[in-house]
């Protein structure tokens, strides 16, 4: 028996192996379904030219909250993943690149202490040696059992950017569903260039909280990548088989010293 | 001991019992969103010589949320801004109950940059429950805003001191709140969440808000021994309510004593030292030393 997925926006069952072979992406309605950090990978990355780093690192928990281990614990079994972002250097279309990509399947893409330092070092190396970094964002926001100390990784992650900045050398951030909270409110909104899945829901507060301050329903498309690009926020909307070869331009583009 | 040595010593006995009494998180909680609490204006009054206030993001409108000016403390020319809560409940909806749309934080920013153009350090007042989750919040942008801000104040070439006097809200409090030295109130308290978010989330009741506190850490004592702050604003053991003065007085004498010294810091060492600070918070033990990379693209800038 073929394994069946039903796609939720026009409820059509599509093959799974035809879903898959189509980058998990409905051949009917171009929904996006959620891509793991492995097939993201592999579909951004030359063949075998990543190479992660900091693989090993776990997350500690600064406040003694109760439970919190053993919820790393399950994540980690369940998603095969150290914590809520994977880190290394690859190369794209045969340049060299850092990339981070971001897993929501592990406790909703939180950033914590771990996932903050990693992400930070990433962009110090990139400002070292002049080398692009590439994030792709998944997250609701700061990891609450870290307190504090992932508050902190916004203003940490925030001023690695600023030193990227400083040095010249490109940040591209691509949101995918969902980006919200306190990694909207950092790095995720601080790309040289921002990209976005089609229909990811980005913004700082989540659609619950804002129709619970507000009492009425949220207008439809409200915060959706398409939303943010109109409203200033994001520059395109990318496929998600186009982004490999979007990414390139960028990468190419941002090469071309003018001056010379 | 002489009658007047016992005199000295009892009534500095009687100083010390006055001004502290602990308190369980909770209580702070409450106490840091006391209406009556005193507020930036509040501090603004009693610290400074004279005050001007300056309006507008120049790109959207005036958030009334948030304060900003100059000031002039002790002959001193400071760049102020502050979330403003109100002390009643026309103040408080007039100014949203101290949660700032996008267009506080780019005011906050604007003034910051101006502050560094003429080389006035920069003081904020933090106190809010957060950035406003709201419509126009997120239309024009609040994420960016707040972003923004972390990345700019990061690398501004004046001092910045930020007091925490009431409430330290999550990235709407950090969005004035990256600076060279942090201090918090006695009674008032910073996290990431609000107790009651905390709760409603990670023990799925939202009236479990006082055990909540009572775990996270947000308080002026928690957060100096994570040395997330760099020391505690005394209050008056009722609280700062009961005598602003003396918690005014003691911020005053902060920003004097913070101020004669990193005013005297070339603007990239002083920026070396906030950038290192920032980097150091949360960095894993088990990792190699994270402070040569950082100083290795800090010698490739300044």
């Amino acid at each position: 028996m073929e394994k069946l997925v039903q796609c939720p926006i026009c409820h059509q069952e599509i093959n799974a192996n035809v879903l898959s072979n189509n980058l998990e992406v409905c051949p009917n309605c171009n929904y996006h379904f959620h891509f793991k950090v492995r097939e993201r990978i592999v579909n951004i990355c030359d063949e075998n030219s990543f190479v992660e780093i900091d693989e090993h690192l776990v997350s500690l928990n600064p406040l003694e909250i109760e439970g919190y281990e053993e919820k790393l614990k399950k994540h980690k079994d369940k998603s095969n993943l150290n914590d809520a972002v994977v880190t290394g250097s690859a190369t794209l279309n045969g340049e060299k690149i850092y990339l981070c990509v971001m897993a929501f399947d592990f406790m909703g893409g939180s950033m914590g202490a771990l996932v903050g330092e990693k992400i930070t070092k990433i962009m110090i190396e990139g400002a070292i040696n002049n080398i692009p970094v590439i994030i792709f964002c998944a997250s609701g926001g700061a990891r609450m059992q870290e307190g504090i100390f992932s508050l902190m990784q916004m203003a940490k992650t925030s001023s690695a950017v600023a030193l990227m900045n400083k040095t010249k050398v490109p940040l591209f951030i691509v949101l995918t569903h969902p980006t919200t909270g306190g990694v909207t409110a950092s790095f995720a909104s601080l790309g040289d260039v921002i990209l976005s899945e089609p229909g990811a829901l980005i913004g700082f507060a989540g659609p619950r909280v804002i129709q619970g301050t507000i009492g009425q329903k949220l207008p439809e498309g409200f915060q959706r990548a398409e939303f943010q690009r109109d409203h200033g926020f994001v520059d395109a909307v990318v496929n998600r088989k186009d982004m490999k070869e979007t990414l390139s331009y960028l990468i190419k583009t941002h090469k071309v010293k003018n001056n010379e | 001991m002489s009658k007047i040595e016992l005199k000295e010593m009892s009534e500095r006995l009687s100083r010390v019992d006055k001004y502290t009494k602990k308190r369980t998180p909770w209580e702070c909680v409450k106490l840091s969103r006391n209406i009556n609490r005193p507020g930036v204006e509040d501090y603004i009054k009693l610290i400074c010589d004279d005050f001007m206030p300056l309006c507008g993001d120049r790109l959207y409108g005036e958030d009334k949320a948030m304060l900003g000016g100059i000031g002039l403390i002790d002959g001193r020319a400071v760049t102020i801004i502050g979330n403003r809560k109100g002390s009643n409940l026309k103040e408080n909806i007039d100014v949203n109950y101290g949660m700032s749309h996008p267009e506080g934080y780019r005011k906050a920013l604007r003034l910051a940059k101006q502050a560094e153009r003429f080389n006035r350090p920069i003081i904020s007042f933090i106190d809010t429950p957060g950035a406003y989750p709201g419509l126009g919040s997120e239309e024009r942008g609040i994420g960016e805003a707040i972003a923004t801000n972390l990345k700019e104040f990061s690398t501004l070439s004046v001092p910045i001191i930020s007091f925490i006097i009431g409430e330290g809200g999550s990235g709407g409090a950090l969005g004035i709140g990256v600076s060279d030295k942090l201090y918090l109130l006695e009674n008032a308290v910073y996290s990431v969440i609000t107790p009651e978010g905390f709760a409603s989330i990670l023990m799925h009741d939202p009236s479990k808000a006082e055990e909540a506190a009572n775990i996270m850490k947000m308080t002026a004592q928690d957060l100096l021994e994570m040395e997330i702050i760099h020391g505690i604003i005394k209050e008056d053991k009722d609280g700062a309510h009961v005598n602003p003065e003396f918690s005014a007085s003691e911020i005053k004498k902060t920003i004097n004593k913070d101020l004669n010294i990193l005013t005297k810091k070339k603007p990239d060492s002083l920026v070396r030292y906030r950038l290192k600070k920032i980097r150091s918070i949360g960095a894993s033990k088990e990792q190699e030393s994270y402070s040569e990379p950082l100083l290795k693209v800090l010698q490739k800038i300044y």
